[in-house]
């Protein structure tokens, strides 16, 4: 099993990828991500493509969150965290000497699970990024926020009122508020937490959306516990599960599969894989 | 003709073990009311006994000489009512403590809640707490026989300290009130969602940035409602000023020389030989109505910043 599983990685390593992909912008190899004696997840090996999205998939507690926390190095703000194996952002090492955490974040932006906008206005909320990263003028900010909340298809439902508290928005309208704030610190990478899961299905439908209208612009990873939304919005999708550790009865979370999101879903390498897509996991 | 055996008896009634425990919930809920009408009822008083004898002290001293006048020598012959000097010597007084308790207090906060690891926030926070449980006589000693010996008399540069000093008074009270202001700030720091702190930092802000552009504008109600009780506190405060700052009337503008506040005014007359229905006796009430109007007035406003500067976050 396990050597099926490093062949088919093997498959989808970035120089056997067909010549059709996109230029590679963050990789992992071999990382592994530890709460102090627990490790969480053990040695993922992905690589992250511009103008592409892709889903982190898998059961609870197989690390998927914890993998993408470790992307913009959010994980630094848990004490006990180590990080181990190589996170490179175009080949320079994230948890390397010559990478500020700040800087990693300018670059690589976050979308969370729930929405989670500042209880201040719409417009404060869109330029918080670019007030924090050096000042701007009036006339740029202004641009920022309207080009910002463009992006995120919300300009047309808030543009009357950008000095309403972001908190009279609707969830999904706050959901797309957080996308307009973190695309307004113009990042090349965007990280996205189960952005969906605190949404109806008609808020999600406008996300998934905005997704697929917005990924020409930047590379996205989506962490989802919704099958189907993999598979609507992603090109690519990492299946992640959990094993007993070699010690002790916590399980750690290991990648079986990443590849493209149409191989993986329609035929699967492992066999856990398509367990898990046909719904008799676990 | 019997009922068919498969129809149960079926009765929503109340039986008596649950009208029993009903009986308890009422006892108890009128128990919690009466202890939460011992407070209002208590303030209510407080404003009928102040009410008469200031109504009375203004039946014998004009509201012009006692809001106008600037020489306070009520116990004196002849007697003379206008309170600046000692409204003055209070506002020296709290001005100097709040400048001390909320830079201090806040910046403790900002520490305990956002920079200080758990095991150091769980040993600090107490030992700072204890600091509030000092007796505020032994704060009075300290700021007369350390600080302004020690302190004011050697370091102030205007004009001549005497043993007693307004400055003196209020860096001691500052720093008393510093645990109050901790504590409430930090309070409403710490109640900001760890959601909105990593919005700010998934942005590129520092911990620097997070704090004073995230937390602090989130907690900020709470941290009004910290500082106007620091306020508060400060007026209010009686045993530092009496025996620190010197207990003399002194309209002055420099923090090196003794003063009288309007608390300490009222500790030391009442305590002397004043018989009542005299005019001196009634002075103390038509302070006492004037402090009590002052942080009333102060609340109100406070809550009315609160609610204009309110960033609710639920």
């Amino acid at each position: 099993m396990v050597i099926a599983v490093n062949d088919l990685m093997q498959l989808h390593r970035p120089a056997s990828t067909p010549p059709t992909s996109h230029p590679v912008v963050m990789e992992a190899v071999g990382l592994s991500v530890s709460y102090g004696a627990f490790r969480a997840v053990r040695d993922v090996d992905l690589a992250i493509r511009r103008r592409e999205i892709t889903a982190l998939i898998g059961p609870s507690g197989c690390g998927k969150s914890t993998v993408l926390r470790c992307f913009n190095r959010m994980n630094d703000l848990v004490e006990s965290a180590r990080v181990e194996g190589r996170l490179t952002y175009h080949g320079i090492d994230v948890y390397g000497p010559d990478a500020d955490a700040g800087e990693v974040r300018r670059r690589i932006g976050m979308v969370f699970q729930k929405p989670n906008p500042f209880p201040k206005s719409i417009y404060e909320n869109v330029a918080f990024g670019a007030r924090v990263n050096g000042r701007r003028s009036k006339a740029e900010l202004d641009e920022l926020v309207e080009r910002s909340l463009r992006g995120a298809a919300l300009w047309d439902e808030v543009k009357h009122r950008l000095r309403a508290s972001a908190l009279s928005l609707s969830g999904g309208q706050q959901q797309r508020l957080c996308i307009a704030r973190a695309i307004a610190i113009e990042p090349e990478v965007l990280l996205m937490d189960e952005p969906c899961s605190a949404l109806d299905p008609v808020a999600t439908a406008y996300i998934e959306d905005l997704m697929h209208d917005i990924k020409e612009r930047y590379a996205i990873v989506v962490v989802t516990h919704n099958m189907q939304q993999a598979a609507r919005v992603s090109d690519r999708t990492a299946f992640f599960t959990t094993e007993v550790a070699d010690h002790g009865d916590r399980r750690t979370g290991v990648l079986v599969e990443f590849g493209r999101t149409a191989d993986v879903f329609s035929k699967p390498a492992d066999e856990r894989t398509e367990r898990y897509i046909t719904g008799r996991f676990g | 003709m019997a009922p068919a055996a498969t129809t149960p008896v079926v009765t929503l009634r109340p039986t008596g073990a649950v009208r029993r425990r009903q009986r308890v919930e009422q006892v108890v809920k009128a128990g919690l009311l009466g202890t939460a009408s011992v407070s209002v009822l208590t303030t209510v008083l407080i404003v009928f006994s102040l009410l008469q004898p200031t109504v009375e002290f203004f039946r014998e001293v004009s509201v012009g000489a006692f809001f106008g006048g600037t020489d306070w020598a009520p116990n004196f012959q002849p007697a003379s009512f206008g309170v600046w000097p000692i409204v003055g010597g209070t506002l020296v007084v709290t001005g100097i403590a709040v400048l001390v308790a909320v830079p201090c207090g806040l910046g403790v906060a900002f520490y305990l809640s956002e920079y200080a690891r758990p095991r150091v926030r769980r040993v600090l926070k107490p030992v700072l707490e204890l600091l509030a449980g000092i007796p505020t006589v032994v704060f009075g000693f300290f700021a007369l026989t350390f600080v302004n010996p020690k302190l004011v008399d050697r370091f102030w540069p205007i004009g001549d300290v005497s043993t007693f000093s307004a400055l003196g008074a209020g860096l001691v009270m500052g720093v008393m009130i510093v645990p109050i202001m901790t504590s409430l700030s930090e309070d409403a720091m710490s109640a900001v969602p760890e959601s909105l702190r990593q919005a700010g930092v998934a942005l590129g802000a520092t911990r620097r940035e997070v704090s004073t552009k995230v937390v602090f504008p989130a907690a900020l109600s709470g941290i009004v409602a910290a500082t106007v009780l620091a306020v508060s506190r400060a007026i209010g405060e009686t045993m530092i000023a009496l025996l620190a700052a010197g207990n003399r009337p002194n309209l002055s503008a420099n923090p090196g020389e003794d003063m009288q506040t309007m608390t300490a005014y009222i500790g030391s007359t009442a305590l002397g030989d004043i018989a009542t229905q005299t005019i001196q006796y009634k002075t103390i009430f038509a302070v006492g109505a004037l402090l009590f109007a002052v942080t009333f007035v102060l609340n109100i406003a406070s809550a009315r910043v609160v609610r204009r500067f309110r960033q609710a976050y639920e």
